[in-house]
């Protein structure tokens, strides 16, 4: 044994020999133990490891320990988390074996979750703004100032001047709730996260096939013959999802990555494809170029499931290897080997996040991922598909339930059919309903008057222009006075300067959030502000809907800490005060002041008919979070067991009501199984006929089908021509009546459909052009802010809109001004493993704080070098819109020349401030750092209002 | 007898930090002193690698052999355990240590370093298992509950490894196999001598 002398206690890259080389950890730790670590660790007696402030929280000898389980809540696979409880506390967290999800692995995030419980950091009673200080109040006290507040706000501007922000971060049954308040409320100014993560994906991919969801599974990626990732870094944004991924190259499949940044994701794939940021259209319609040029695309398939493809190919044809290397850099072997590998190795698989959703053009991007996949026969097979990985835990049930500003739950639309089908299941007068709303029409987005009812809200990425723009050019009758950002990271959204004014403009500003958040601090408010503190999804209990459709029962692990409550807790308490619990909770036992979420479940199946949210009843959910260990790793399928045959979580669609005991659908479009055993078509959505084609599927359907052939959607007056109307009984003949497939409150056609072998939505052929989007065939078009002037004339973006969600949207009217001399440097942003969204839970954990201390941009040593800058310096990012960000400079090969990189995680800094005397006291952020958002842009996707975060200008200067 | 040991599998690590929080989470280890951390090669550039670093509880352990105080003994299943009693903080086993693992509380500006602390393979110390008294100064015992190390148990996509080596050895040979590369069984001849 050789005994090598170690550089210092520090240097753990050199004690491996490894010279100078650089990670991103050893960057970190350079950057020296911020405050409250050193603090902590100095006060520890010699021999002692125990963590000063986790006092209470650790495990006592002789104390009987209880097993419970939940679910995660840092991003939407589902890992299972199983806690140990003594007395009442999470005193430690062992791995969920028996979860077919993660097969009791977790991220750095899911292995630190025991930390909610201890919750040092976190809101601990309500309190209020007052004279610039934060006093503390009562829930009383806050509930009712808040009230008449909002209430007062109502009589002078109406409903639509309370924003209701919800958040992902609601378990299922709040979720519902929460739009379920909004409307009971009046208004449709209501949204949450998915506006600013996958709107863009929802919009794009439902236009084409019928749902807005992930076609398969996490665990269905083993069947993978090649995974093409783009805009999607799975390694730190879903990081249990890789063990599926590298089980699936462990079995042969190729796996390319398609990204600006060489990820961590990248560094594990067979082909890693840079491209400039925001020409994914181009870098699609490139490969598809080579697809169509080799006759590799499956015209089988294309001709009985898919129209429009003709159309496609024209545009294509523009997108020869010369002009994709012009658009997007990439070189066109890089280019073709891509298109090679997957159209060789099939099924192949696509998998997309907020890399490709967050632009202007972010409905076309999703477009064209499914075009691909659609041309290349990938589409409702195993192993195939679209596998669009969602962000936060429960955005997609959060989706589902409609918390957004332009649909109901289920996403019945506002029209009145919509509304007088929710207020039949809510059992109350649709007129009563009505009467909450603002009255007077308004001018919509068409220029055509308006009910407020049926008018689409503002989206959360426009909130601030709701409060800045001048009412005169709002389709409102005034502007918005009062918000709850009610489980919302304000730091996730851009223009931060302008998002400031917004807030001082406001009257009243409630935050309802375990923290204090970024929007507490950011802002010179010195009344009016309210913080709520509101529990985890650990201190209760409900369902949760994973990326792949599944939904999992959480038991309750302990009990609210500090005096935080559960969403619907604090929703009863206002909904009391403002006057329509009654209504509210018309058909939902409350128990003292919580409503039962057992009965909120059953309501929710009662209504979503469109999505077969219907058959996952609170019982068969509980039955398979208790079986969980007897389904399939890679099918999902319960092999024996109480849940026989069923998929895990009855990955919605499960159809028709519990009793009739739908599996669920493992993949989506799948028309190899019968239906009635998750088997599936394309849904006809999109009518039968168009330009004189047939729109409905030719020559494929479902296994088990008695129809042989295409067929619409199934409405009352359908079964009768087919003569399979007396297969219902007569109570559901009596319901059913006049009705289709998604307002028969029986479910009886449902149960029809299927018991023939039909798709209760008809079977019909995948459109890849959507007429009624801005750009029905999708094409490229350059970003707001981009440095390729040569590119603006031939590739231009759209006209300004005069109303487009109520509001006015730029488009020409910036990109038209060169920013590109002051401000050379394109931008983009994305994810950190250790943190997730605006980052308040994981910097206030010291265990993932620890490992990611400062925010920092990745810039290119070329650009360092001509910009003059040094690895760890501190660098200001200047924004062509005039807001600035102070972060430190890690130089690296990430990045190309010319492009920089930042996390989006950070706040409690604001503009080279450190915000740390605005929390109210001990509730401060641990890691604290500028959020890039505050200097990202202007842009807006032209279908969903997605707000642009992934290509803007910069310029980069020492600090 | 088992012989317990840790295989990271660096084909498999995407550096998610599982591990290192696992690690801090189980045993309420403070800010500042790392029992486990993930180390990365050529960040960023093709060829990136990662791997899971902590206390490898070598076969002829480095540490022990140059302890003054002879706070060192190995468990019946080949873990590396030391006595915070006896141990003097004086750093000497950190020069020993082919992997970094002796980590030192910081006790005051001048870096005078406290008792050591690092990874027990989730066997706590010599005190009665699962005390209070154990946990306070090493953590849980994980070993005694018959579970295995919680940084392993919960790795993201199973890249690390522990457990009997006969045993991680056949699971990841199947890998290797299945993969048809040359197997990269990062660290194991410093740890267990070249016959592995």
């Amino acid at each position: 044994m050789k005994l090598i002398k170690k550089r210092g206690a520090e240097g753990i890259s050199t004690a491996f020999g490894l010279g100078e080389a650089i990670d991103r950890r050893a960057f970190l730790r350079r950057s020296g133990v911020a405050l409250g670590g050193a603090a902590v660790a100095g006060v520890l007696p010699a021999g002692m490891i125990r963590r000063a402030e986790a006092k209470g929280a650790s495990p006592q000898e002789g104390v009987e320990t209880e097993l419970r389980r939940s679910v995660c809540t840092h991003c939407s696979v589902g890992c299972g988390v199983v806690a140990e409880v003594q007395n009442g506390v999470w005193t430690g967290q062992e791995p969920d074996f028996e979860s077919p999800f993660n097969l009791g692995s977790h991220c750095a995030k899911g292995a630190s979750v025991r930390e909610h419980g201890i919750g040092e950091h976190r809101l601990k009673y309500p309190m209020k703004l007052t004279g610039g200080k934060w006093k503390k109040i009562s829930w009383d006290e806050a509930i009712n100032e808040i009230g008449d507040q909002v209430l007062k706000i109502r009589k002078e501007s109406g409903p639509d001047s309370v924003y209701w922000l919800g958040s992902a971060k609601h378990n299922n049954e709040q979720s519902y709730l929460f739009r379920k308040m909004a409307a009971m409320w009046g208004t449709n100014n209501v949204d949450h996260q998915a506006r600013i993560c996958h709107s863009t994906t929802v919009a794009g991919v439902a236009n084409t096939w019928g749902y807005g969801a992930m076609t398969n599974s996490y665990n269905d990626m083993h069947n993978c013959k090649a995974m093409l990732f783009i805009g999607s870094n799975a390694a730190e944004a879903h990081p249990v999802a890789m063990q599926h991924i590298l089980r699936a190259k462990e079995n042969g499949a190729k796996m390319i990555v398609c990204d600006p940044r060489f990820t961590r994701t990248a560094a594990h794939a067979d082909h890693f494809v840079r491209f400039r940021p925001g020409t994914d259209v181009a870098l699609m319609w490139g490969m598809l170029w080579h697809i169509f040029e080799n006759g590799w695309e499956d015209t089988v398939y294309v001709r009985q499931r898919v129209w429009g493809m003709d159309q496609i190919r024209e545009e294509v044809k523009k997108w020869t290897p010369e002009e994709t290397e012009r658009v997007t850099g990439t070189p066109p072997d890089v280019v073709k080997k891509a298109a090679q590998i997957m159209a060789e190795n099939r099924p192949g698989t696509i998998v997309w996040c907020m890399g490709g959703t967050q632009h202007t053009i972010g409905n076309n991007n999703t477009r064209s991922y499914c075009v691909f996949q659609l041309a290349l026969g990938n589409i409702g097979k195993s192993g195939g598909g679209a596998n669009i990985f969602r962000g936060h835990d429960n955005v997609q049930g959060a989706t589902d339930l409609g918390v957004l500003s332009h649909t109901l739950p289920g996403y019945y639309g506002l029209s009145a059919g919509s509304w007088n089908h929710w207020s039949k299941v809510w059992g109350l007068d649709p007129e009563w309903v009505k009467s909450r709303f603002a009255q007077d029409q308004v001018e919509g987005d068409k220029g055509k008057p308006v009910q407020p009812m049926n008018y689409k809200g503002i989206p959360v990425s426009r909130w601030i222009d709701g409060v800045l723009e001048d009412p005169k050019n709002m389709g409102q009758k005034d502007r918005v006075r009062a918000i709850f950002l009610w489980g919302h990271a304000v730091n996730s959204q851009t223009r931060g300067p302008e998002m400031k004014k917004a807030m001082e403009m406001m009257d009243l500003m409630v935050i309802v959030d375990p923290y204090p958040t970024h929007a507490a601090v950011m802002n010179d408010r010195k009344e009016g502000t309210y913080l709520l503190p509101a529990s985890t999804q650990f201190e209760t209990y409900g369902s949760v809907t994973a990326s792949n459709r599944s939904i999992q029962w959480r038991d309750k692990l302990i009990d609210p800490v500090w005096e935080s409550l559960p969403d619907h807790v604090i929703m009863y308490k206002l909904a009391k005060k403002l006057g329509f619990a009654e209504q509210f909770f018309k058909n939902i036992q409350v128990n003292g002041e919580e409503p039962l979420i057992e009965d909120v479940t059953r309501e929710i199946n009662r209504g979503m008919w469109t999505i077969g949210y219907t058959g996952q009843s609170p019982e068969r959910l509980k039955l398979h979070a208790e079986n969980r260990k007897t389904f399939n790793t890679t099918t999902l399928k319960a092999e024996g067991g109480p849940a026989d045959g069923d998929y895990y979580g009855m990955p919605w669609p499960s159809w028709g009501p519990p009793e009739m005991k739908h599996p669920g659908t493992p993949v989506l479009y799948d028309p190899s199984k019968p239906v009635a055993e998750g088997g599936l078509t394309f849904r006809a959505r999109f009518g039968v006929e168009r330009d004189g084609e047939n729109l409905l599927a030719e020559a494929s359907y479902s296994v088990g089908s008695e129809i042989k052939d295409g067929y619409p959607e199934f409405t009352a007056d359908m079964l009768k021509q087919l003569g399979w109307w007396d297969d219902l009984t007569p109570e559901e003949k009596q319901l059913a009546e006049g009705k289709n497939w998604k307002t028969d409150l029986s479910g009886g056609i449902q149960r029809v459909a299927i018991k023939h072998g039909c798709a209760p939505f008809g079977n019909a052929k995948a459109r890849t052009v959507v007429w009624t989007f801005p750009d029905p065939v999708p094409i490229h078009r350059e970003p707001l802010y981009t440095p390729r002037r040569d590119l603006v004339t031939d590739y231009p973006t759209y006209e300004d809109r005069k109303r487009f969600y109520r509001l006015p949207t730029r488009y020409a009217s910036i990109q038209v001004q060169d920013f590109s001399k002051d401000y050379p440097i394109v931008w983009t942003s994305g994810r950190l493993v250790e943190y997730e969204g605006g980052g308040e839970e994981q910097r206030s954990n010291p265990w993932l704080a620890e490992l990611q201390q400062d925010m920092f941009v990745e810039i290119n040593p070329t650009d360092a070098n001509n910009i003059g800058i040094r690895d760890g310096q501190m660098v200001w990012v200047d924004s062509p819109e005039g807001a600035k960000i102070k972060v430190k400079a890690m130089v690296t090969r990430r990045v190309a020349p010319g492009v920089v990189f930042t996390p989006f995680h950070f706040g409690g800094w604001f503009q080279g401030q450190d915000l740390v005397a605005k929390y109210p006291p001990g509730t401060a952020p641990l890691v604290r750092g500028e959020a890039c958002n505050t200097a990202m842009t202007y842009g807006y996707d032209s279908v969903t209002q997605m707000q642009e975060t992934k290509v803007t200008l910069c310029q980069i200067r020492p600090a | 007898m088992a012989r317990m040991k840790f295989l990271c599998d660096a084909e498999r690590c995407i550096e998610c930090n599982s591990c290192v929080t696992a690690c801090k989470n189980e045993h309420e280890v403070p800010w500042g002193v790392n029992r486990r951390r993930v180390v990365t090669l050529n960040d960023g550039v093709p060829g990136e690698k990662s791997i899971s670093v902590a206390c490898m509880h070598c076969t002829d352990a480095p540490c022990a052999a140059v302890c003054p105080v002879d706070c060192f003994y190995t468990t019946d299943d080949g873990i590396v355990l030391h006595d915070k009693d006896l141990c003097i903080g004086c750093g000497y086993c950190f020069y020993a240590c082919p992997f970094g693992a002796p980590q030192y509380p910081q006790q005051s500006a001048f870096g005078v370093r406290g008792k050591m602390d690092k990874c027990t393979f989730c066997a706590g110390g010599p005190l009665a298992d699962n005390s209070n008294k154990e946990y306070e100064k090493y953590g849980r015992n994980r070993i005694a509950e018959g579970k295995l190390p919680l940084c392993a148990e919960m790795c993201s996509t199973k890249a690390l490894l522990a457990g009997d080596g006969d045993m991680i050895a056949d699971i990841y040979r199947q890998r290797v196999l299945k993969r048809g590369g040359r197997p990269q069984t990062w660290g194991w001849e410093s740890a267990y001598g070249a016959s592995g």
